[in-house]
């Protein structure tokens, strides 16, 4: 069955390792539907974090030609269950006085931000899993997306609980 | 590193050179160009312990460095310059990845300064080579052309064999700096594994042991692993028929009782029935390829399969695996000997129960052996099988690509691995030739064939001035019918006959082109002149053409049209 799949993928920080891994994708027909990269901690390391689609003969597929490559370190996918997402939007919206009130109640349930604003447009920053974010978008809409920018989703594993 | 001791202050041609010789290179297959004159300067002082082979394409060049590694082992070095240099080796470099095969290619690149700048012949080497190479490296600073160095041999030549690529700019080969080349490598996101996990292999020897009717399934990979010995005790032991694809041909004796031949769609009828009828395939070394499989979801589908293989991406990509093993096929072969030790009594019980297995193989050989009819022109098989004859066996042979490497691997009997030189991945025509230059210097006792069609030797007829220069007597044996033959039988086949743009209507004369570049050229146009011809060809230590004059029209059968179930054979 289709689905989407998170993949947490720590290289080495060279140059072309973006290159190597986004053609991997595109050589071999997987889906990249985000990807984030950012260094580590660990000098020369960066960590990727790559959202795709597929099922679990394709996810294995991907896991093993990702290994392939020199540069990779490691790779592991993220679940829902053992691993905390998040990814943040900017949304630029008309603002007139009949809209106003609306965003500003939206911003709040949402745990938003204004963080720009003209004389009739806001622009909205929010944070939060894929779903939250498409739930503010849908909400939004109604009253007219002027632009929308979203980071793709980060996600990082949850810290083992103690017993 | 411990720089407490002074080390040689050298060029960076002399470091890469220096490099080349401590990774055992004595051969390079190049050409110069702007970018490494300072490379081919510096190779002057060398010249007694650095061979390097002056191809006529930098084409020719990567195919002849795939060859000598197929043919000995050893990973083979390409030194070519910048731009047009780099992107004539592509279609070497893709056979070589597509077949696993171990190569270094050094590339020149324009100065650093200049990197970028579309200078004259510039080209972003490692952005075009990075989906065909195992790795490649853009070195930058001098301080790591020996670790670079290092570091390629090594990739290129453990786990899964491949091409690495190091692009080296020109001014880093003029500039000065310690030589000291590593004793070991750190690849933080490279390490192989050999051995196979212990539960895999007892759950593999169980399920053979209980096998009825069980068959193996060998592919390139126990050629790359040097595991033939352990093939044939595994086989030997427990009686276990085989198959190969055609990169597997030569990892166990064709003229063996339990070799059954190439299996897929121009496999034996014998093969393709096994594959069909078994209950247990193993698949050894080799990677389900479309070619092999015909429809997928009808291989082998009475059987459970088990799979070894060295690259863990090849294990469940085409068809689901019951028991994967990950390592080098000789590590995992040893590892089944030894757990099979000490269990003969249930060793002999299994050799007994599968005695009918065997018989039916057996059959389904005799039913539909390979076959041609003679005729009064010259049959494509009636030379293979001469060449055969005549080396008994012992050549290695390069082939092209199309109708002349389906019958070289249907009709040469392949006894010995690494004798087998064939594009089988990529399938490329115009790799024979040069391949058999290179193994022809890998192995210069050893009589080496390229057995080529009239289209694809015209694609690197250039490297005979090669052969010639270097005196290595290549005996190339043309399969003239003045077609792209294969192109022809599916053009026959599947398109009503319409020969579109596959007939060769204007063919040079193979004879006196050879004898244009200083080579000997020879003719055989009825049968009763191929053995003399091919006698002649192998009484001269110069390079031959023979140019065969065949049945224009013959066909390689038995073939499974794509897309069908690899049963369904279309048998002469």
């Amino acid at each position: 069955m289709e689905k989407t799949h998170i993949l947490s993928v720590l290289v080495e920080n060279e140059s072309g390792v973006l290159t190597r891994v986004a053609g991997l994708f595109s050589a071999r027909g997987f889906n990249i539907d985000s990807i984030c990269v950012a260094k580590t901690l660990e000098k020369n390391e960066s960590k990727m974090i790559i959202a795709t689609s597929g099922d679990a003969q394709i996810l294995e597929q991907i896991t093993k030609q990702l290994n392939r490559l020199v540069n990779v370190i490691k790779v592991q996918e993220l679940t829902g269950e053992d691993s905390v997402t998040r990814e943040t939007v900017l949304i630029k919206i008309n603002a007139d006085e009949t809209t106003k009130g609306d965003i500003f109640r939206i911003k709040d349930i949402f745990g938003g931000r204004i963080i720009d604003m003209s004389r009739n447009s806001y622009t909205l920053e929010a944070i939060g899993s894929e779903g939250k974010i498409e739930s503010l978008i849908d909400v939004l809409r109604p009253l007219g997306i002027k632009d929308i920018v979203k980071t793709g989703i980060i996600a990082i594993q949850r810290a083992k609980k103690s017993n | 590193m411990n720089h407490s001791t002074k080390k040689e202050l050298m060029t960076g041609s002399r470091i890469i050179i220096e490099s080349l010789i401590r990774e055992g290179v004595d051969t390079i297959f190049g050409y110069p160009g702007g970018a490494v004159l300072n490379i081919y300067d510096e190779l002057l002082n060398y010249e007694d312990k650095l061979k390097h082979i002056l191809v006529r394409h930098e084409q020719g060049a990567a195919h002849a460095a795939d060859g000598y590694a197929r043919a000995s082992g050893k990973p083979g070095v390409v030194l070519v310059t910048s731009g047009p240099g780099a992107t004539n080796t592509i279609t070497g470099i893709a056979t070589a990845n597509m077949d696993s095969v171990p190569m270094i290619i050094i590339t020149g690149q324009v100065p650093t300064n200049l990197i970028g700048n579309d200078a004259f012949q510039e080209a972003d080497t490692v952005g075009i080579t990075r989906p065909c190479t195992k790795h490649n490296y853009l070195l930058r600073d001098i301080k790591d052309i020996a670790k670079t160095i290092k570091e390629a041999f090594y990739i290129a030549s453990t786990g899964r064999p491949g091409p690495v690529l190091i692009d080296i700019p020109k001014d880093i080969t003029s500039n000065v700096y310690e030589f000291d080349y590593p004793e070991t490598v750190e690849l933080k996101g490279y390490s192989p594994t050999y051995f196979g996990h212990h539960i895999q292999i007892l759950k593999l020897v169980e399920e053979i042991l209980k096998a009825k009717k069980p068959l193996l399934y060998i592919g390139g990979g126990v050629i790359s692993s040097n595991a033939a010995d352990e093939l044939k005790e595994f086989a030997e032991l427990l009686d276990l028929p085989i198959t190969s694809t055609l990169m597997g041909l030569g990892g166990f004796p064709s003229n063996h009782a339990l070799f059954f031949g190439m299996l897929g769609m121009h496999g034996t009828y014998a093969a393709n029935m096994a594959i069909s009828d078994a209950d247990f395939i193993v698949a050894i070394g080799a990677r389900f390829d479309d070619r092999v499989t015909g429809k997928v979801e009808e291989f082998g589908k009475n059987a459970k399969f088990a799979h070894i293989d060295i690259d863990p991406s090849s294990i469940g990509k085409n068809v689901k695996i019951d028991i994967p093993v990950v390592g080098d096929v000789k590590s995992v072969l040893s590892s089944l000997l030894e757990a099979l030790s000490g269990k003969t009594e249930k060793i002999s019980s299994g050799r007994y129960d599968r005695l009918g297995w065997l018989e039916k193989i057996n059959e389904w050989k005799y039913e539909h052996p390979l076959l041609y009819k003679m005729s009064d022109t010259i049959k494509p098989q009636y030379v293979i099988e001469k060449i055969y004859e005549l080396t008994g066996g012992d050549a290695v042979i390069a082939t092209e690509v199309g109708q002349n490497q389906m019958w070289t691997a249907q009709f040469y009997k392949f006894k010995y691995p690494r004798t087998l030189l064939t594009s089988g991945g990529l399938g490329t025509m115009g790799y024979g030739f040069p391949a058999a230059i290179g193994a022809q210097i890998a192995c210069p006792d050893k009589v080496v064939f390229d057995i080529a069609g009239d289209g694809s030797i015209q694609m690197n007829i250039q490297e005979l001035a090669t052969a010639v220069q270097y005196n290595l007597p290549v005996k190339i044996a043309i399969i003239n019918n003045n077609f792209l033959g294969m192109i022809r039988q599916w053009q026959e086949l599947f398109y009503h006959k319409r020969y579109s743009s596959s007939e060769m209507n204007v063919n040079p004369d193979f004879v006196k082109l050879a004898e244009a570049y200083g080579a000997v050229g020879l003719r055989a146009k009825n049968p009763d002149e191929v053995v003399p011809v091919i006698e002649e060809a192998l009484s001269i230590n110069r390079p031959v053409i023979m140019d065969f004059v065949v049945d224009r029209e013959e066909g390689v059968y038995p073939m499974v049209v794509p897309g069908a179930p690899i049963t369904g054979m279309l048998l002469v």
